[in-house]
């Protein structure tokens, strides 16, 4: 069963502790002058964003189909079925590709480090695989934070939508988003305002549109070019034999010693 | 005259190199972050727009050209074939040098190798750049072998030659198109003057465009620097292929940028709508016009010039996919760090240095002076006298 985060701006009342329990997880420093950081960061991997007296959290949104593992040359990056997408260091070339591609601007890199890691969340994978909630759903005081079966969290922001149709845009992000995502969100304001702005369409599609065609360029391509180098060479050899011919006692040169010429 | 000047240029590179070893010095001790301008916001810089997308592009000039003579038999241009492979081997070696620079792993470069993600442009390039390196390493090998008479191994290379090239061939049209299609992925982040679904085509199109003009800018540099007459007649045709890859790239671009509505974004008046107006008219517009015209296409120094321009346009595009259009959505301004530019001042200044001792040491240009072809002599003579830019 894959599992997912619902995040309730219209509940979030900016109390942070969903940072501070996110940075105990991932043993990271974290205090007032992290807190005020309203970015994420190799060190901050998720925030609440505050817009006027609106909240919204940021985080991986652990895409059903993620760009970054989707472009990452060596498979460091992974969507799990339980939901969690992870990355795994050991792989890690140090590209840089998931950052310049993800939609959502979520891998962040250690760019003070000589021998340097990406950081994102990861859906707290090793909790989640032990049947306990993520660290910032667990620490949540209000609720806004939740999580559960996905299926079930969709019914839920549904149900919460129906309501109260007055408290919430009507919309669940992350249900279509870039082909949907593991974490869903709900609130009361547009999510432009927040900076996301996704298509629907997952965009690992537009690549593989482009990387399925390998296969076909080699075969196609291969045949062709053998085929004019047998056409253009045919036609060398017999102008080459013909030349020869004219002179008396010349022999016809083979192939081989025409090329070394 | 030539000797102050060679002092000159040894004295620059110098510079260059001692600028080099100590940006390489703090990269690797300092990390990517001390050694760069690179951010969370912008993860990819100079190493990648130039030293691998303007690297690998201007390598282009091995495939085509070995695709000319092997494939097509096209015999008259085999003297030029040694100097382009030798260019397009040095210029591989030198983007891999770069990524050792920008990967943050460099000592994990060769991952890709083993730890497939077929689904990955990246895995695709990384395969394809790997496998073309050692292609061009193995067209590159007889001039070697001969200087070291190893007869043995120059049969057995005669032998695959024909396959080698077919395999460069196919390897060169699916990375230098797949460097386009790494921009597939961020329909949301490249500005709309350079985002296409047909990215992949135009980065194929416009390295066969540069390849060409490689091709010639490095038989001028050749003939000033070794004293090795220049093949007039078959750059003249290298000139007019050129001519007619650039208009096909041109209106495929045009047709691309109406299609989709771009181009009204020329009209937003800003850095983009300006930088796109230089790769235009120093690649495409500047060198079409010239070279539309005969005098400059048959003149030596016209010819220079026009590649020159195609060169300086192209390099533009290929930071401007990178660079200029990555930035808007990024919200900053990108601007190299003197360590990023040192290195990449080395890696150029290598390549030319080693392009010069490769020239003094093997067997890279056909021996004697090379008389150009008597039957294309004809109006040559006329020529002479439009020449422009070569006085030296």
């Amino acid at each position: 069963m894959s599992k997912a985060i619902l995040y309730d701006a219209t509940i979030c009342i900016g109390c942070k502790l969903c940072e501070k329990g996110c940075a105990e997880r991932n043993k990271l420093p974290y205090d007032d002058n992290v807190a005020a950081e309203q970015t994420m960061s190799a060190h901050k991997l998720t925030f609440v964003m505050i817009s006027g007296d609106k909240f919204m959290r940021r985080l991986c949104m652990n895409c059903e189909d993620p760009t970054c593992a989707s472009v990452c040359p060596v498979g460091a990056l992974r969507k799990t079925a339980s939901g969690p997408v992870i990355y795994e260091e050991s792989r890690c070339i140090g590209c840089r590709y998931c950052m310049l591609a993800c939609p959502f601007g979520v891998p962040k890199y250690e760019w003070g480090k000589v021998l340097p890691r990406v950081r994102k969340c990861d859906m707290c994978a090793d909790r989640v695989a032990a049947g306990r909630p993520t660290a910032c759903a667990e620490i949540c005081p209000t609720g806004a934070t939740k999580f559960g079966d996905r299926d079930e969290l969709m019914a839920e922001a549904k149900d919460r939508i129906a309501k109260a149709p007055n408290q919430y845009v009507n919309r669940i992000y992350g249900l279509e988003e870039v082909g949907g995502t593991s974490v869903l969100l709900l609130s009361s304001v547009g999510f432009e305002r927040f900076g996301f702005n996704s298509p629907t369409e997952p965009l690992p599609i537009l690549t593989y549109r482009v990387l399925s065609h390998v296969p076909d360029i080699v075969s196609l391509g291969g045949v062709l070019l053998g085929g004019i180098w047998w056409i253009t060479n045919r036609r060398t050899e017999v102008a080459a034999a013909e030349g020869q011919a004219k002179e008396p006692g010349g022999k016809e040169p083979n192939r081989k010693e025409r090329r070394q010429k | 005259m030539n000797l102050p000047k060679l002092t000159f240029w040894k004295a620059v590179m110098v510079v260059v190199f001692l600028g080099g070893a100590y940006a390489t010095l703090l990269r690797f001790t300092r990390g990517l972050g001390a050694a760069t301008h690179l951010s969370d916001s912008f993860p990819w810089g100079l190493w990648i727009g130039f030293d691998v997308l303007c690297g690998v592009m201007m390598a282009a000039g091995g495939f085509t050209l070995t695709a000319t003579v092997y494939i097509f038999n096209i015999e008259r241009f085999r003297p030029i074939i040694r100097p382009t492979v030798l260019t397009a081997f040095l210029g591989y070696v030198l983007v891999v040098v770069a990524l050792l620079f920008d990967l943050g792993r460099p000592y994990r470069i060769w991952h890709p190798l083993v730890m497939w993600n077929p689904r990955s442009v990246m895995f695709e390039v990384a395969w394809c750049v790997t496998l073309y390196t050692a292609v061009l390493a193995l067209e590159f090998a007889p001039i070697v072998f001969e200087r070291l008479r190893l007869e043995k191994a120059l049969r057995i290379q005669r032998a695959i030659s024909i396959p080698l090239v077919i395999l460069g061939v196919l390897l060169s049209t699916l990375h230098q198109s797949s460097l386009g299609s790494l921009y597939l992925i961020v329909p949301g982040k490249l500005h709309p003057l350079w985002y296409s679904p047909l990215l992949p085509v135009f980065f194929f199109l416009s390295a066969i465009s540069v390849g060409l003009a490689m091709t010639i800018f490095e038989s001028y540099m050749s003939s000033k620097a070794f004293g090795k007459q220049l093949e007039l007649p078959l750059l003249i045709t290298l000139g007019r292929v050129l001519l007619v890859s650039l208009l096909v790239y041109g209106v495929l671009r045009l047709q691309d940028l109406y299609h989709r509505g771009a181009l009204r974004y020329l009209r937003h008046p800003g850095y983009e709508a300006d930088l796109f107006l230089v790769e235009v008219v120093l690649g495409l517009a500047l060198p079409i016009a010239l070279l539309l015209n005969r005098r400059v296409r048959e003149s030596t120094g016209g010819l220079y010039f026009a590649a020159v321009l195609v060169l300086l346009g192209f390099i533009t595009n290929r930071l401007n996919v990178s660079i200029t259009g990555m930035e808007a959505s990024a919200g900053l301004h990108y601007v190299p760090k003197w360590t990023e530019i040192a290195v990449t001042g080395s890696i150029v200044a290598a390549g030319f240095a080693i392009f010069g001792l490769a020239a003094k040491y093997l067997p890279i240009f056909p021996e004697g002076p090379l008389a150009p072809a008597p039957r294309e002599v004809d109006h040559l003579p006329a020529m002479k006298r439009y020449e422009f830019g070569s006085g030296g």
